[in-house]
């Protein structure tokens, strides 16, 4: 770990101001910050501390959507009456990540911001162009287990490891930001990005950019939706694949899906053409692995991880499945229904 | 304390340690307040052999607080002879000694130590430590160092090492047998992961003597290997290991830690501690990762005819670590034709070490994958395929067992578990979408007794004090040795105290290879019943008499605090009575429990094994391959039980770890970079509460007064042996998918789907 300076804003705007310098790190619950400055990845000269903002609330705004404050921790976000009622498919997605504990401390901001868990970019004696631009990818002919299929780079191969970014993908959040050019609003879609020859830019913010808000629009996949996330063991653990669905049914026919993936690249993976190609289809098997051919189009193995695209195409069919029945995945009892 | 009446062996008294660790009052190696500390981080190595080149500290030696960057270059004075740095558990070859030379011989090896006056301090420079390296050649994957194998010559092999012993033609036997079954089996490099990261703390007194708190699993092992290492007396070295959290074999040999910490407080005269990082605790010990080609023939009507086993596990370049691996199947199986062979190969790492049931776990383990095959192949139920080829006597050296209820442990686990209920076809069970399996496997161990001392000290107010320099890894011995001196004595737990984990008390013996119940358990009941015998003296200067006509302590009952007359119960002297009455104000007496003539001429005839039958459930979903362990029934046969509780626990403990093993425990390493890569918790993945459902321990009834004085085994290995194996065997039975190659990932499963 590394010496730097510490402020702890108490407004928005301070914060801002704070964080315009070289080399800002905004802290919030730290369950992830703190680790990687202890490993000497993350080597922040000033640590803006937003704690005191009052970023925390989770409120509803007149046009019906949700929004969520990107203070408010993922426990406190799960639990919420009108997020549980409303978006149980964004519940769903927070309790099959981390632990208790962590979903105490961490919020929903920092879980956007979260950084990839790729072995490579955690480890400062091996080469990575996420951690140090230019150095070299030790993941690619390494070892890559959990490494992304889809949308990778010759310069990355890491993938974003949050669940409930992936829910929110599917679920068309809007992520607010504010700054020193004023407030901007990011359609999800564009918020991560893919690592291309730029793979130290896991998003689309602009330095000194600050997460405020996530908003969740007045739609309603209450009903059809699930979570279903694969992994080494039956919890505490990232995904190797994960699906989250919303699905609105019409009679017999689906009117509406969003399919998005997790732990398959670097960014949470959606594909319109994937969704259109069901859409006013009967749910079967056959119509879902239509759906999860055309979302895997192109996928690539890395070696380790080449398990991966089938695992994928099993897991989108399946959560179609459920999402289709409305028996949405638990994330308590682990028989994957 | 709600104690029963009379607390003894067989009672299952809660663990005495159990509210000082929830607590926090149990301290641990890093946890000691000493005055004036300095804390030590250690520079890992970035490459994985080769030379240093040169160490450029000065940036971090500007850190304010840095006191002292110690390398290999300026360190102190230190043996030079390899021989200086034996210890206990020693294995043949070099020991590492670390910031000896310039050379790098593993990734991850501490090659310098930055000291400085705050922990902080010290992380931070040790970030700031540039370091150039010669890099050379290196091979860390274990296929490509198979070329290297070899069988070390004698007296360059471990002591523990015993070689295969075949019997009749395994290979003409295989070549007619009927049924044929044969493969290669795998298992994959696993770390310990002791949730206490190895720490010591080493308190500098400034008259030449030094305490040293360690996380180790036996004190007297770190205070020998201090002494040699650096040239001081052992009585000037105190080694402390109170409560060790957890060591699977880790701590079993001293660690890097505890050397620097002792060269930085040498170097600089005052106390250092030093703790190794998670991340680093990947770079030392652990499971060494195996290949086992095993064949077996067998007749149409189950009968094993031929046993072939030939397995490779790995080592480093400088130690020979080795392993039982093919003796396991050649002595638990009758079978007139065995053969085995077996072979180290050395890679670029730090040596692998023992972890929990070494060599059994994995030599066992796999065969009774193998084992499970072959029942099939003879359309034999898995289980009545054991009982066809079942094995009175040690059937690789043909000597009879001082006790063996394998057969009731098969029994009384399979009528647990309701095996009887159980579909013989593979992918014949299923509920909704998962498809269930239950399979079956056979666990062996050693039951083992090593030289152990005691000391119990009775007060006049009828307190009593037992001691020895053994260590409690969590394992429950300091409820043991209360137990026994509770038994020997009739006194309540309460007024019992139980001393361990210093090497200034009665020399013990590292804890491991699951001996300390015994071996400690033995000396205690000794040192208790010297204790009884003055007691007993001293009670004949009592008034009266009342205990008139006993012979010796034999003849009396030692009840709640009072020794009483076996033939008329009414006649009763108190202890403190009897001390008053003999004068004394203390009674302290030191014992050595150790084999002795008649135990000898047993262990030479004799074979002691403890053994277990694993009954497994899982179920796994037949689309995506995700495999749940439902259900385990573990049915233990290991001698007398001391404490059920705790020993249910210990049993428990190895079960979890064998479904780790079975599913998920896998340390990867990079071929190119040297390097593990997946060092921390998130990555290793162990069992986590989800994964760990309805498991059941039995122990099976199996009186045994040869095998030790107490007549008991030892449980610290056996839970975990055959519990992989029995995982491995279910998910075939569920899916019809055999994995040979454990942890049994889901990619595996998916792969065979093609």
């Amino acid at each position: 770990m590394i010496r730097f300076d510490y402020a702890r804003p108490g407004d928005v705007a301070e914060a801002v101001r704070d964080g315009a310098g070289d080399h800002v790190a905004y802290l919030a619950g730290g369950t992830n910050l703190i680790d990687l400055m202890k490993e000497n990845v993350a080597r922040p000269l000033e640590v803006v501390d937003i704690n005191r903002l009052p970023l925390a609330q989770i409120t509803d705004l007149d046009d019906g959507s949700l929004r969520l404050g990107a203070l408010a921790t993922n426990a406190d976000t799960a639990y919420d009456e009108r997020v549980q009622a409303r978006y149980p498919l964004l519940a769903s997605a927070i309790l099959a990540g981390a632990s208790p504990q962590l979903r105490n401390a961490a919020t929903n901001g920092g879980n956007l911001n979260q950084r990839t868990r790729c072995y490579y970019f955690y480890d400062v004696d091996t080469p990575c162009n996420k951690r140090v631009p230019g150095q070299g990818c030790g993941a690619i002919g390494g070892v890559n287990r959990i490494h992304a299929i889809l949308g990778a780079s010759d310069q990355c191969i890491a993938t974003h490891p949050s669940d409930m970014c992936v829910a929110l993908a599917a679920l068309k959040a809007q992520v607010q930001v504010t700054g020193p050019e004023g407030d901007r609003t990011i359609a999800f879609a564009d918020y991560h990005r893919l690592p291309g020859d730029e793979p130290w830019r896991d998003n689309t913010l602009k330095r000194g950019e600050l997460v405020t808000a996530i908003d969740l629009p007045a739609e309603d996949f209450s009903t059809n939706y699930t979570y279903l996330k694969l992994r080494d063991r039956l919890s505490y653990a990232f995904a190797l694949v994960s699906a989250a669905v919303a699905m609105r049914l019409e009679g017999d026919r689906i009117a509406d899906v969003r399919i998005a993936l997790g732990g398959v690249a670097h960014k949470p993976w959606r594909r319109i053409e994937a969704e259109e190609a069901i859409k006013n289809e009967r749910p079967s098997d056959t119509v879902f692995d239509t759906a999860a051919r055309a979302l895997l189009a192109g996928a690539i193995g890395q070696g380790d991880n080449s398990f991966k695209i089938e695992l994928a195409r099993k897991a989108i069919i399946r959560a179609l499945g459920q999402a289709a029945a409305g028996t949405p995945q638990s994330q308590t009892d682990k028989r994957i229904r | 304390m709600n104690a029963p009446h009379k607390v003894g062996i067989g009672t299952p008294l809660a663990r005495v340690d159990g509210a000082d660790k929830v607590t926090g009052r149990a301290k641990y190696a890093a946890e000691y307040a000493v005055p004036d500390l300095l804390y030590g981080v250690a520079v890992p190595a970035r490459i994985a052999k080769g030379r240093i080149v040169s160490i450029d500290d000065a940036a971090a030696r500007a850190v304010p607080g840095v006191v002292e960057v110690m390398t290999h270059e300026n360190r102190p004075k230190q043996a030079w002879l390899d021989h200086s740095w034996k210890d206990e558990l020693s294995i043949p070859g070099d020991p590492f000694k670390a910031l000896h030379d310039d050379r790098v011989l593993f990734a991850g090896q501490p090659v310098a130590l930055v000291i400085a006056e705050t922990f902080e301090a010290a992380r931070f420079a040790a970030g700031l430590v540039q370091i150039d390296y010669d890099a050379e050649a290196h091979n860390v994957d274990f296929d490509t160092s198979l070329a290297e194998k070899f069988l070390p010559p004698k007296g360059m092999r471990r002591n523990t090492f015993h070689p295969p012993k075949a019997r009749g033609d395994a290979g003409a036997a295989f070549d007619a047998a009927a049924l044929k079954v044969s493969g290669e089996y795998r298992l994959a490099t696993e770390h310990h992961n002791p949730m206490e990261m190895h720490a010591s703390t080493v308190e500098w007194h400034g008259d030449g003597k030094i305490t040293v708190y360690d996380k180790v699993q036996g004190s007297q092992n770190t205070q020998s290997y201090l002494a040699g290492a650096f040239k001081l007396s052992k009585k000037d070295v105190r080694v402390v290991n109170a409560y060790v959290g957890g060591g699977f074999g880790s701590g079993l040999r001293p660690q890097w830690q505890v050397q620097l910490a002792t060269m930085g407080a040498i170097l600089l005269e005052r106390s250092v501690r030093v703790v190794m990082t998670r991340q680093q605790m990947f770079y030392h010990a652990h499971r060494p990762e195996c290949t086992y080609e095993i064949r077996l023939g067998a007749e149409h009507t189950g009968k094993l005819t031929s046993i072939y086993g030939d397995a490779t596990t790995s080592t480093s370049r400088f130690e020979n670590n080795m392993e039982d691996i093919v003796t396991w199947g050649m002595m638990n199986y009758d079978c007139p034709n065995a053969e085995g062979h077996y072979t180290i190969a050395p890679r670029d790492t730090y040596t692998s070490a023992d972890m929990r049931a070494p060599g059994a776990v994995t030599g066992m383990g796999l065969f009774e994958i193998a084992i499970d095959e072959m029942a099939y192949e003879a359309k034999v139920d898995p289980l009545e395929f054991r009982m066809i080829n079942y094995s009175e006597t040690e059937a690789m050296n043909q000597v009879p067992f001082t006790s063996k209820a394998l057969r009731e442990a098969y029994r009384e686990g399979a009528e647990r578990f309701g095996w009887a209920e159980r579909s013989p076809e593979p992918r014949s069970m299923k509920e909704d979408r998962e498809l269930i399996g239950w399979g079956v496997a056979t666990g062996m161990w050693d039951a083992q007794f090593s030289k152990t001392s005691a000391r119990a000290r009775l007060s006049a107010n009828g307190d009593l004090e037992v001691a020895s320099a053994t260590s409690d890894i969590g394992t429950g011995t300091y409820t043991v040795m209360t137990q026994v001196a509770a038994d020997t004595l009739g006194l309540s737990p309460d007024r019992i105290t139980a001393r361990l984990g210093d090497s200034d008390l009665p020399a013990a013996p590292v804890e491991g290879g699951s001996w300390a119940a015994a071996s400690t358990g033995a000396a205690v009941q000794l040192a208790c019943r010297s204790v009884a015998e003055k007691l007993f003296k001293a009670a004949d200067k009592v008034e009266n008499r009342p205990l008139w006509g006993a012979q010796s302590i034999d003849d009396l009952d030692f009840v709640d605090g009072e020794m009483v007359l076996k033939s008329d119960p009414t006649k009763r002297v108190s202890l403190t009575d009897a001390m008053r009455a003999g004068g004394l104000d203390v009674i302290e007496v030191e014992e050595t429990a150790k084999p002795g003539l008649s135990d000898m001429v047993s262990m030479a005839k004799k074979a002691r094994n403890t053994h277990s039958a694993v009954f497994v459930e899982v179920r796994v979903d037949e689309e995506l391959d995700q495999v749940r362990v439902t259900r385990v029934v573990n049915a233990v046969a290991a001698g007398r039980i001391i404490n059920p509780r705790t020993a249910r626990s210990q049993i428990l403990g190895g079960v979890v770890m064998g479904i780790g093993m079975a599913l998920h425990e896998e340390t990867f390493i990079d071929a190119t970079l040297g390097r593990w890569m997946n060092h921390n918790y998130a990555e290793y993945h162990v069992p986590a509460h989800a994964d760990i459902e309805d498991v059941d321990v039995i122990f099976v009834d199996e009186p045994d007064p040869e095998v030790t004085p107490l007549g008991v085994k030892g449980l610290g290995e056996i839970g975990i042996v055959g519990t992989a194996a029995a995982v491995a065997n279910a998910i075939f039975h569920a899916t019809g998918k055999r994995v040979r190659s454990l942890p049994i990932t889901v990619d595996k499963l998916l792969a065979m789907d093609r």
